[in-house]
């Protein structure tokens, strides 16, 4: 039956495919046009040849879109006459993961990435009236020049519309481990942050072919880092809660390549975001920031280097696809080699108008910007030594968890500490005394709390408390920064002046108040994690923590498309019902494959997090349990700086004010 | 393998491998353990800094790997048999090499991995700091062209 339903559809659906594979060439040619035509517009100032550019930025995403729809379609219906659908479909799987399949895997992720790429392309056409033609020509034109190099490298290498001479009755399945609604947004997510620093990258390229960088070019660049910061935040945090509830052992980072591919990233656009507004309030810092916009779109093209080469993983997996890997590391070293010389020619151009004294809020975000960029080439060279090592000093070595813990943290307490002094200080020269007033009371209370919790957790490690100090100083600085910016006066005036504050101060605020409840999370799941390895039999209790837990028992279930071994476990405390848990043991016979379904009682302060094993020999079930402190505090911490960052984004100025270009103001008001 | 997706950031083929790693055996098993409770968070935080040798860029601890298993199980007794952290830790470098430490150990070429860091850091404060200095960064007080040309306008008026 369905072969027939198959057999009549196959008609339409081959036009189709047949259809979006010729749109995706159509796009590598407007690419091309879009990225030659609109650059030499404007270096003759011929207006219409600039004005080539946002009609073939908005025809690329178009034909691109198409594309990725025909090859959604294709998932949809199932056309097992594409090669790649019968690599990661099945008929029987939930519609969810029948379109998240399209971009779980290497070929349809990619046609992801050069959709959103393409997006962003197309944004700058509709959200740029007010740029500068010149400009707009000119990030288009580089916009376009990735756009070819990225289309080349799919239709090259990694084509999703190949097709099977006989097709298959069924497909393969999706790895029934990324059948979760968590892995399947985490990508697009992801997605957008990388690609979304191409714009970044695309503005300071075109800003040093025009050699000018000023106020106005900050403020037009800023808005597309928020952005791309912002989707990397929310796609990283996505994939650590995945990892967390999935995995089964509740951890929610462990340094692996993949996950640090998408962090180096992450921490440059932080700097990038922070020295972009020196540049726009105060003209300083330019170079640096045109150096941070290219290395921040460059740790993505080797973020993605590194997740689609497999070659840090595994030397040898190189070899398996060397066509891949050197068609990425060539489009690495084109853009990186290109920009850094235009940088290296250029920079000098971009003389620095704001002077400022040793201590003042130019400075602190000097410091912070050295301590990101920093922190984020110790994870690179934490990711690459041991291939370095193995191919320069022929030593075959692992670089992991411990070392970054180790080589890592310092530089993220240090930015805490700084990072409330650096907030309230004032452009030009500050005074850190006066900038110290208003936050003694919160050092005080963060440094006795602190000390209240080591007193109380004695003999463990220091994790916890300094955690608890570096949260709240962290946490309490955002709030007294935010109150000071009420000014003085009576109490009432101030809170209703609370709500008429500019969008950026409120973004700022949940931005570093997110990073301080992140880092209290972080260091109090790592130190306080309770766990719990034994033998329980049917009907047996066990203590965890304050808690009773039952083994009531164990039955076989039949799921969709899975059997499961479920667990019902009864949690008391002082003799009255908590939660009763399910957790559960599941085997994919399609894929193959088990996996471990942890059943989570989530909480504010703690979450109970249950694991069942195995059967044992001689009665009795493996079980695994966790007292998890504080969890949810990681996700929310990550949430809150996502929203910081769409605060900051809807804040007047950008919705506004993006318009020409003005001379700075002397007297620029503090931020 | 086209099935197994190198995904978009976290570690699904770390899984993929994992899992791979068949029988599957859940991290930590209650029959491995010890009795000594001392010996046994010595073993449990050993283990957290030796790599399963067949998965990706996981410790023993964590893994599910019929390996990591082995491991664990020959680091317990190398600790009942009295064994020092160290040569416990040493007795497994001899058979598996320095892979099996997640931990790299400051030696030779990988001091240059360690002061990495320090050394950018140190870097960058002095670069910023001469930056600093030649632009007359102390001047601030001074007022700069454009400003004393404003100031010079506000006070025509």
């Amino acid at each position: 039956m369905r072969l027939l339903f198959a057999a009549i559809d196959m008609g339409g659906v081959r036009v189709i495919v047949e259809l979006g594979h010729f749109a995706l060439i159509l796009a590598l040619a407007v690419a091309v046009i879009q990225s030659v035509v609109p650059l030499v517009g404007a270096h003759r100032r011929n207006a219409a040849w600039m004005a080539v550019g946002d009609p073939a930025a908005v025809v690329q995403f178009l034909l691109i879109a198409f594309s990725f729809a025909a090859l959604t379609y294709a998932f949809v219906v199932s056309d097992f006459s594409l090669s790649l659908v019968v690599g990661n479909s099945h008929t029987l799987k939930p519609m969810l993961y029948k379109i998240s399949g399209v971009w779980g895997n290497h070929e349809g992720s990619l046609l992801l990435w050069v959709l959103i790429l393409a997006l962003f392309g197309a944004c700058a056409v509709w959200f740029g009236q007010n740029l500068p033609p010149q400009l707009k020509a000119r990030v288009l034109a580089v916009q376009g020049m990735i756009g070819v190099a990225f289309l080349l490298f799919m239709l090259l290498t990694s084509n999703p519309f190949l097709r099977l001479a006989v097709p298959p009755l069924d497909g393969q399945d999706l790895n029934p481990l990324l059948q979760d609604p968590g892995l399947a947004f985490h990508p697009p997510f992801l997605y957008l942050g990388y690609v979304g620093l191409s714009m970044s990258f695309s503005f300071a390229v075109a800003a040093l072919i025009e050699g000018r960088v000023d106020a106005a070019w900050g403020r037009w660049v800023r808005p597309w880092t928020l952005a791309a910061w912002v989707f990397l935040t929310i796609g990283i945090a996505l994939g650590s809660w995945w990892a967390y509830y999935e995995l089964g052992w509740g951890g929610f980072w462990f340094w692996d390549p993949v996950e640090n591919a998408s962090f180096m990233p992450w921490l440059i656009a932080a700097a990038l975001l922070h020295s972009a507004i020196v540049v726009e309030k105060r003209e300083s810092l330019k170079a640096w920031t045109i150096l941070l916009a290219i290395l921040a779109f460059g740790f993505s093209l080797i973020g993605t280097f590194i997740v689609r080469s497999g070659v840090i993983t595994s030397v040898h997996a190189f070899a398996n696809d060397p066509e891949r890997g050197v068609f990425i590391l060539l489009i690495l070293g084109v853009f990186m080699g290109g920009a850094l010389t235009l940088f290296a020619a250029r920079a000098g151009v971009l003389e620095a108008k704001g002077v400022f004294g040793m201590v003042s809020r130019e400075s602190a975000l000097v410091a912070n910007n050295i301590l990101l960029a920093v922190s984020a080439f110790v994870v690179f060279f934490g990711t690459i030594w041991p291939l370095v090592a193995e191919l320069v000093f022929d030593r075959k070595l692992s670089v992991g968890e411990p070392f970054f813990n180790a080589a890592f943290s310092p530089f993220v307490v240090a930015l805490a500490m700084i990072l409330p002094f650096g907030a309230m200080m004032p452009w030009k020269r500050g005074d850190l005394g006066r900038a110290m007033r208003p936050l003694w009371p919160v050092l005080l209370l963060s440094v006795s709390l602190g000390a209240l919790v080591w007193a109380m957790q004695t003999g463990r490690s220091a994790l916890g408390p300094v955690g608890v100090i570096l949260g709240l100083w962290v946490v309490g600085g955002a709030l007294v920064d935010l109150w000071t910016r009420t000014g003085r006066g009576a109490l009432g005036g101030r809170v209703a002046r609370l709500g008429r504050l500019p969008r950026a101060d409120w973004g700022k605020a949940v931005a570093h108040g997110g990073l301080g409840v992140t880092i209290f999370a972080v260091s109090a799941m790592l130190a306080w994690k309770t766990e719990d390895i034994r033998v329980v039999p049917v009907g047996g209790s066990y203590a965890l923590g304050p808690y009773e837990v039952t083994l009531v028992d164990v039955r076989e279930v039949e799921g969709p498309n899975y059997q499961s071994t479920m667990a019902e476990m009864r949690v008391m405390r002082n003799g009255a019902e908590v939660t009763t848990l399910f957790p559960e043991k599941r085997i994919y016979p399609v894929a193959g494959m088990p996996t471990t379904e942890a059943a989570i009682d989530y909480g504010f302060l703690r979450d109970i997090y249950l694991v069942i094993g195995d059967p044992q020999e001689n009665g009795g079930w493996a079980v695994r349990s966790y007292i998890e402190p504080f969890a949810n505090w990681l996700w929310g911490g990550c949430l809150l700086m996502a929203l910081g960052g769409v605060l900051s984004l809807t804040d007047r100025r950008y919705r506004v004010a993006a318009g020409a270009r003005r001379a700075p103001t002397v007297g620029v008001p503090a931020e | 393998m086209t099935g197994v997706w190198q995904g978009g950031g976290l570690k699904p083929a770390l899984l993929a491998i994992a899992l791979l790693c068949a029988p599957p055996v859940l991290a930590v098993q209650p029959d491995e353990m010890l009795a000594d409770r001392a010996l046994e968070d010595r073993a449990r935080a050993l283990s957290k800094g030796l790599r399963c040798l067949v998965c990706r860029n996981e410790n023993i601890d964590d893994s599910d790997a019929q390996l990591a298993r082995d491991l664990r199980i020959l680091l317990r007794e190398r600790l009942v048999a009295g064994d020092t952290d160290a040569e416990a830790v040493a007795f497994l470098v001899d058979r598996y090499g320095e892979y099996v430490l997640l931990n790299p150990p400051a030696t030779g070429a990988n001091i240059l991995l360690w002061i990495a860091g320090p050394a950018m850091l140190i870097a960058g404060a002095g670069i910023a700091f001469v930056t600093f200095r030649r632009r007359g960064g102390d001047g601030v007080d001074a007022l700069n062209p454009d400003e004393q040309a404003r100031v010079a306008e506000i006070l025509k008026e």
